[in-house]
């Protein structure tokens, strides 16, 4: 075993921070690993990134730097990072689990014909071969998992917001520019991008959450007032999806998405099982719930049993005063 | 136009979780087993696009025996055909190795759209996908929560961090279905009847171009070693709710000073 790379993700031309904690884990495991860590990075005018990624100790930054990769499609940005693996010939390949990378990885792997382990929430190396623990049942259960050592090339997309990230000793980041053919069929014509500010739970570090207990979509400001005084994302138990209340894109849970945040406040959510399957691995969770008997208390950190609307404008107020 | 669907066949998402006597993997005993909820939206856009354009849609699946009851629920609900490939006696596949299985059959079908749900909820792996499309060389589109039709391909929204991507792609293609692409019919009677009659195609690996001897089991890509619950959580913590402003500096206070999360 020995080189380790990274694939970084890019949204017009600021660096995901995901790809800070999958590069800072490269590093760790090059150390091991006895290799050399390398980034690749692939877009349109961002030759200018790779001094970032130097601060974190990448010896080497791959640059796929091509107007047609100005957006972000599959078929482009996997073949940046397959140049990327062809020129650093590396043992791993780190690709954070994002919505990108978890497109990005699996093609790399079935192009390469080797294994993946994905969304990962530790890795580790032992004996040649990368370990790694991963919740699958949506959370209901915990595998570990391990790649075949006989293989070429190793691939873990470690989860967002699990692992830190920490600038290390310098690397030298020399710029390689990549040179490959790409034919794009799958085009991203248009990005939309959600309301100004708001943080996506599957990236959030503090998520508050509301479920039936809000009672209807005109109550979301209550929540979103403390969601704004924390700086977290506002998430939805599957009883606010369905009920029409918010988009799918803030369901956590077993249909939705399976997070773990530093803080997450469950506000007027009983706790169904395929909820708690996919916040359960929170490290701190708030239950504010007006009935004491809801499965929520049952995994919670801090309880309060009370009505929503009275403490969580409360907590918003106590928030703000800390701070000041 | 020619559909095939993918579907999983995995533990309902209600079922409790139990770790088998093997220490790595789950206690099948007493588990209610149903067709993965993504699939289902996956499914369902197939049928709709056939209802309108005409074609066919088959189903395929890897897997035990079990999933034959999977199989016909999809029958139930439109689907013309049904294909498994038959998983009963080996040792377990990795994404890979059924990513594998599934592209051999799937190249003898006749396909200009290959649906499937954004992640199978069990492995949680979210892989399927862009492996199958790039086994089989086809653009792909995951996480789609609506699609619309255009001369000779599809325009894909793709749901993804704080935005939605809007992929133009031509056929054939692969689309991964999210949830809000549509809402999945129930089976009607007429269709339950019909699909008793109807004889699902069982293959083994081989007749589709796969050693398992060289992708299950121990020559598997990616192996589970080791299969345990979630650590148990301490008790909870109350704080007494009779002055909502008291509670909530107590709980700043917790959150600041204990838990150090603030």
């Amino acid at each position: 075993m020995s080189n380790v790379l990274v694939f970084i993700e890019q949204r017009d031309g600021k660096i995901r921070k995901a790809s800070f904690e999958a590069l800072t884990l490269g590093r760790e495991v090059a150390a091991k690993t006895g290799g050399a860590l390398g980034a690749v990075v692939a877009g349109s005018g961002i030759a200018g990134l790779a001094p970032e990624l130097a601060a974190y100790g990448a010896a080497k930054v791959f640059v796929a730097d091509k107007p047609e990769l100005a957006l972000y499609s599959c078929e482009g940005y996997t073949a940046a990072l397959d140049a990327a693996v062809t020129a650093f010939a590396p043992a791993v390949v780190l690709v954070p689990a994002t919505s990108m990378g978890k497109d990005v990885a699996p093609r790399l792997a079935a192009r390469r014909k080797v294994g993946l382990l994905s969304d990962v929430m530790s890795l580790e190396v032992e004996g040649g071969r990368l370990v790694a623990t991963r919740l699958v049942y949506s959370g209901k259960a915990r595998a570990t998992v391990t790649a075949d050592p006989g293989a070429s090339l190793q691939i873990a997309t470690p989860r967002p917001n699990v692992f830190p990230a920490s600038k290390g000793a310098a690397g030298a980041g020399e710029v390689v520019a990549l040179d490959f053919a790409v034919t794009i069929r799958a085009k991203v014509v248009k990005m939309d991008v959600a309301e100004t500010g708001e943080i996506d739970v599957a990236e959030a570090d503090k998520i508050v959450s509301g479920g039936r207990g809000i009672k209807g979509p005109e109550n979301w400001p209550v929540l979103k007032a403390l969601c704004h005084e924390l700086g977290a994302a506002l998430g939805a138990s599957r009883a606010a999806v369905d009920a029409g209340w918010i988009d799918h894109s803030h369901q956590v849970g077993q249909t939705g998405k399976v997070v773990s945040p530093t803080l997450y406040i469950a506000c007027g959510i009983s706790g169904a099982i395929q909820h708690m399957a996919g916040m359960g691995s929170s490290k701190v969770i708030v239950a504010i719930n007006k009935d004491a008997e809801a499965p929520i208390f049952k995994v919670a950190t801090y309880g309060i049993v009370g009505d929503m609307f009275q403490i969580v404008p409360a907590l918003t107020e106590a928030v703000k005063k800390s701070k000041a | 136009m020619n559909h095939v669907v993918c579907i999983a066949y995995v533990p309902d998402t209600e079922t409790k979780i139990k770790i088998g006597a093997d220490g790595r993997s789950i206690d099948e005993a007493d588990v209610k087993w149903i067709v993965s909820p993504y699939d289902e939206y996956a499914l369902e856009e197939a049928i709709k696009a056939r209802e309108a354009k005409g074609g066919t849609v088959t189903v395929v699946t890897y897997g035990p025996a079990r999933a034959d009851v999977g199989l016909r629920e999809c029958l139930a609900r439109g689907a013309d055909e049904a294909v498994r490939i038959a998983s009963d006696g080996l040792g377990e596949a990795d994404s890979l190795g059924v990513a594998q299985a599934l592209a051999g059959a799937i190249r003898a079908l006749p396909c200009d759209v290959l649906w499937l749900g954004n992640k199978g909820v069990g492995t949680d792996a979210q892989t399927m996908v862009p492996m199958l499309a790039e086994l089989l060389d086809l653009p792909h589109a995951n996480l789609v929560t609506k699609l619309e039709w255009t001369d000779g391909g599809v325009v894909a929204y793709r749901e993804i961090e704080g935005a939605r991507e809007v992929v133009e792609m031509p056929l054939p293609c692969v689309v991964g279905a999210q949830k809000g692409l549509n809402e999945p019919r129930y089976s009607s009677l007429k269709g339950i009847m019909a699909a008793k009659k109807k004889t699902i195609a069982v293959k083994k690996p081989a007749d589709v171009g796969v050693d398992p001897a060289a992708t299950t089991g121990e020559k598997a890509a990616v192996r589970w070693t080791k299969l345990e619950l979630p650590p148990a959580r301490q008790a909870v913590k109350l704080i007494p709710a009779d002055d909502p402003g008291k509670a909530a500096d107590e709980l700043v206070r917790l959150l600041r000073d204990e838990a150090k999360v603030l």
